[in-house]
């Protein structure tokens, strides 16, 4: 069962005195209430889960716990480990034993594990690191977190989920109390998660508490106790799980405010055979940028019918960004042979120039770095990839670019003061919206979605998922590229499995299931 | 081709914000914030050297001072918006000089051709080193420092470390000339008046066009009160300008090449696509390529640009000093980079203005006349340059993250 303490005090279900409890926490920024009356305690040895829309002030409410926005410049009391604190900065936090790892990763690439994990708080005699020492603790400390590296391996050798890892060894380092991490899977494919969630509920045993900040509810469903939803900047629920099962579904009621009856829009589903191909790719072949001897995609055939969404389903690392970006342009890649048709002829994608003329667009899974101008409006935007439409004779209409901004501003809805606001300024649903306008309105055949949905809230997932429905409808291309199985099997005419560089399965959507791909997957890395 | 005719999500539209004089001035306090630096600094040296400052004769020169630095600050400003520096344009604006003394002085040649050929040397070169940037990708810092002292080096080569002059006298006009006043006036050249007064009202016309068209899309923010005062004042100031500069000599050719490329660049980076593209570029490369830019041709062709006006201002150093010396145009790429950054361009790319720069030479220009008038030393005066563009910068940062 659920106890709703609504706009009160949190109170804890369990007994005991909460290791950490902030009480009616208010933050305002110029013009804007960020948080207002926020409550939340953490129990001693608790996984707390923290969700909430992007923009519900999840990020701003662990800013204020550890410091960054140091006290006075927020109203309410921080109580931990049973005195009020006041930190002033990170230092202050940190020396309490509260840290935090951000979502950007905050390591430096070009420096070894173990300069890492001490950086800053460096074992040293009189000024002189002392490195016998370090790379003791650091051996520890990996074998602690189950990363078997060297610490003298450089950061920037490794993957993303060993980094993770290489964090969590470095808040270990500084003897942590309650550990706070925002996002931690958002870049980590299905087994990385799954150790990470397995090294949290370690800690646990451990005593260490730990705040979860995650849009992967059954991420927070597996591994938390407490659960508490922010909305609007203000807390408005908190769910103990220990109490009894909490479903998906109450969770996101919590964080919408309104019932979601369904997470995807309905939509009628191609029969496998009908309809006419209109985009197909034949052995496409990709080789790495440098290391030219790889072969990132192996021999790769797709089709794509008129007013079809298709999934390619894989594992990170699977070549399907890879796939993507080179048919986009060749904008990956090197010694890339194959085909790309469009309506049955074979057409020239070899620039990225080329690949937009012939009716691709191709909606990147990194927005802020590949996606957006993030210190210009909403308007400039819009309209960079089809420029020519507003402008005649290098001359750009002014009015006509607004007015095309504006519009897709309405369609999409963009939530934004007007199509002048910087995108930075933007949530990450929104920024996602601005990328698709860009992308519209260089009036493409064939979409490609590469994670449309990474990093944003579900509310704004609904909307981009009913975007994405209503242009198959008009007979637009999908091709969705996805590591969430589910948003796959809830949107895709058919799914394509990819590993390794090749295709090793697909299925029509009435026969696909989580199993079933990712049997396929499993299979075939066993063949291998 | 029907995009989505319908609107795709039903929830409900936010509110508009209602514009308000005081919001639109926060949003805005850098443009008018360099345009009032400006004014008070030049306001300052007024009061100061009692009225020196804008006298007609100070004025004049004034302007043949800075019209370099101004010309090249257009072609430095989208450099630093593409994201790149260009530190080489002083050492190529000396050699420019050089060749063209050579060119007319040593072989006689007609000092037209002698011109072209140094605007197309000038292409050549910033073609050269923005092949360097932008097909090799070696960082433009390194591509033109080494571009400075390679310049450096061949203009001394060229000159044999002597000065060459003087140069033709019809290519001295270049900088020395004034406008001929067809009006024959007296004590004041009617001609300069006139030609003020129909671009003040030419501007003013295209000013107000624009702002009816933004005003039927929805999209202006400046309220009425402060376009027409805006304008108004603009208007005056062009107007009066002339006016000073007519009861000297009338209006310097360079002023009037100054101004109209000033116009064209202006217009380039706000309203065309390959100004766009530009800002693109440096607002994040990566976006931009993937958006079908061709980023590089782009890098290449805003370093050929520059090439072509820093040999034009090495073109009007010349003939303003009436021969080439190996010193000419040594320590200007400081004065235009800085104009750039004064003017609120970053460091970074993506952001800056052409009219922004064009402020910034200025405001630094004001700044050397009106301490020189004042007998401040050479010393003192860099020292107090150097602090104003560090000023400027801190408080473009302090803005940006309030």
């Amino acid at each position: 069962m659920t106890t709703e303490t609504l706009q009160t005090a949190a109170a804890p279900a369990a007994s005991g005195a909460p290791i950490l409890e902030m009480r009616g926490i208010r933050k305002t920024f110029p013009g804007v209430v960020a948080l207002d009356n926020v409550n939340l305690a953490v129990m001693p040895g608790e996984i707390h889960a923290i969700v909430g829309e992007n923009g519900a002030g999840k990020s701003t409410l662990m800013k204020v716990l550890s410091g960054v926005y140091p006290h006075g410049t927020y109203e309410g009391e921080i109580r931990f480990d049973g005195a009020e604190r006041r930190f002033s900065g990170i230092a202050d936090s940190e020396a309490c034993g509260v840290i935090i790892i951000h979502q950007e990763l905050a390591l430096v690439p070009l420096l070894s594990i173990a300069e890492n994990v001490f950086l800053g708080n460096e074992p040293a005699r009189r000024g002189l690191i002392d490195w016998v020492e370090a790379h003791r603790r650091t051996r520890e400390l990996l074998a602690k977190v189950g990363l078997k590296e060297s610490p003298a391996t450089l950061v920037t050798n490794l993957g993303v989920g060993k980094q993770q890892l290489v964090e969590i060894a470095k808040a270990l380092a500084k003897r942590v109390r309650l550990l706070i991490l925002d996002e931690p899977t958002a870049s980590l494919n299905e087994k990385d998660s799954e150790a990470l969630l397995d090294l949290l509920l370690e800690f646990k045993q451990h005593g260490i508490a730990c705040i979860l900040i995650s849009h992967k509810l059954n991420e927070v469903k597996r591994v938390a106790d407490g659960i508490t939803v922010l909305r609007d900047g203000a807390s408005v629920q908190h769910l103990d799980c220990r109490a009894g099962e909490v479903s998906e579904d109450q969770i996101i009621r919590a964080m919408v405010g309104r019932e979601l009856a369904d997470r995807y829009p309905p939509r009628p589903r191609l029969a496998p055979d009908a309809g006419e191909t209109v985009f197909e790719i034949r052995d496409w072949r990709v080789h790495h940028p440098i290391h030219a001897e790889r072969e990132m995609v192996k021999g790769v055939n797709l089709k794509v019918k008129r007013g079809e969404i298709v999934g390619i389903a894989g594992l990170m690392g699977a070549g399907r960004t890879e796939l993507a970006m080179s048919v986009f342009g060749r904008a990956y890649g090197q010694k890339i042979s194959g085909e790309v048709r469009m309506h049955g002829q074979p057409i020239d994608v070899s620039t990225i120039q080329k690949a937009i003329g012939h009716g691709i667009a191709y909606v990147t899974e990194d927005r802020k770095g590949l996606g957006l101008l993030l210190e210009d409006d909403i308007r400039h935007n819009v309209s960079l990839a089809n420029l020519k439409a507003v402008s005649s004779r290098g001359i750009i209409d002014g009015g006509a670019e607004f007015a095309a901004a504006a519009d897709y501003r309405r369609k999409l809805n963009i939530r934004c003061k007007d199509v002048l606001q910087q995108t930075v300024n933007l949530s990450g649903g929104n920024q996602q919206k601005v990328v698709l306008g860009k992308w519209l309105f260089s009036k493409p055949e064939l979409l490609i979605l590469d994670e449309p949905t990474r990093g944003i809230d579900v509310g704004a997932k609904f909307e981009i998922y009913s975007i994405m429905a209503a242009l198959a409808d008009e007979g637009k291309c999908i091709l969705m590229i996805s590591s969430e199985m589910p948003e796959l099997l809830g949107m895709c005419d058919r799914i394509y499995v990819m590993n390794e560089g090749r295709f090793v399965g697909e299925f029509a959507s009435a026969d696909a299931t989580q199993e079933r791909i990712m049997r396929s997957i499993v299979k075939q890395g066993s063949d291998a | 081709m029907t995009i989505m005719e319908e609107k795709m999500v039903p929830t409900t539209a936010p509110v508009i914000e209602k514009r308000t004089y005081g919001g639109f001035l926060k949003n805005n306090v850098r443009e008018y914030g360099m345009l009032l630096s400006l004014v008070a600094i030049m306001v300052f040296f007024q009061v100061m050297t009692d009225g020196t400052l804008l006298r007609p004769l100070n004025l004049t020169n004034l302007v043949l001072q800075n019209s370099y630095i101004v010309i090249m600050a257009l072609g430095m400003l989208l450099v630093i918006v593409a994201g790149h520096i260009d530190l080489s344009v002083g050492s190529v604006s000396g050699f420019i000089g050089a060749l063209a003394a050579v060119l007319m002085v040593n072989y006689n040649w007609n000092f037209v051709a002698a011109s072209l050929a140094c605007l197309v040397a000038g292409a050549i070169i910033g073609g050269a080193q923005g092949w360097f940037v932008a097909y090799l990708k070696i960082p433009s810092f390194i591509v033109t420092l080494a571009g400075m002292l390679v310049f450096k080096g061949l203009a001394l080569a060229l000159l044999q470390g002597q000065s060459i002059g003087p140069f033709p006298e019809a290519f001295q006009l270049l900088s020395s000339g004034f406008i001929p006043d067809v009006f024959n006036g007296e004590s004041l050249r009617i001609s300069s008046v006139v030609l003020g007064a129909v671009v003040a009202a030419v501007l003013f016309g295209i000013k107000l066009r624009e702002r009816v068209a933004h005003v039927r899309h929805g999209m202006e923010e400046e309220p009425g009160f402060f376009f027409l005062a805006k304008q108004a004042v603009f208007a005056f100031v062009i107007v009066w300008f002339c006016w000073l500069m007519a009861s000297y000599k009338g209006l310097p050719n360079v002023l009037i090449v100054m101004f109209v490329l000033m116009l064209i660049y202006d217009f380039a980076t706000r309203r065309t696509t390959i100004g766009r593209r530009i800002y693109a570029l440096g607002g994040n490369v990566k976006a931009a390529r993937l958006s079908g830019i061709k980023t590089e041709r782009l890098a290449f062709g805003t370093f050929v640009n520059m090439g072509v006006l820093s040999a034009l201002a090495g073109l009007v150093f010349a003939a303003r000093l009436n021969t080439a010396t190996p010193k000419a145009g040594l320590g200007f790429e400081l004065d235009v980079i800085a104009a750039c950054f004064i003017g609120g361009a970053s460091a970074s790319g993506g952001v800056g203005k052409v009219l922004g720069a064009v402020i910034g030479a200025f405001v630094m220009g004001v700044m050397n006349n009106g301490m020189s008038i004042l007998g401040v030393g050479i010393d003192y005066q860099q020292v107090i340059k150097g602090i104003v563009l560090l000023a400027a910068v801190c408080v473009d940062v302090y803005n940006k993250n309030k």
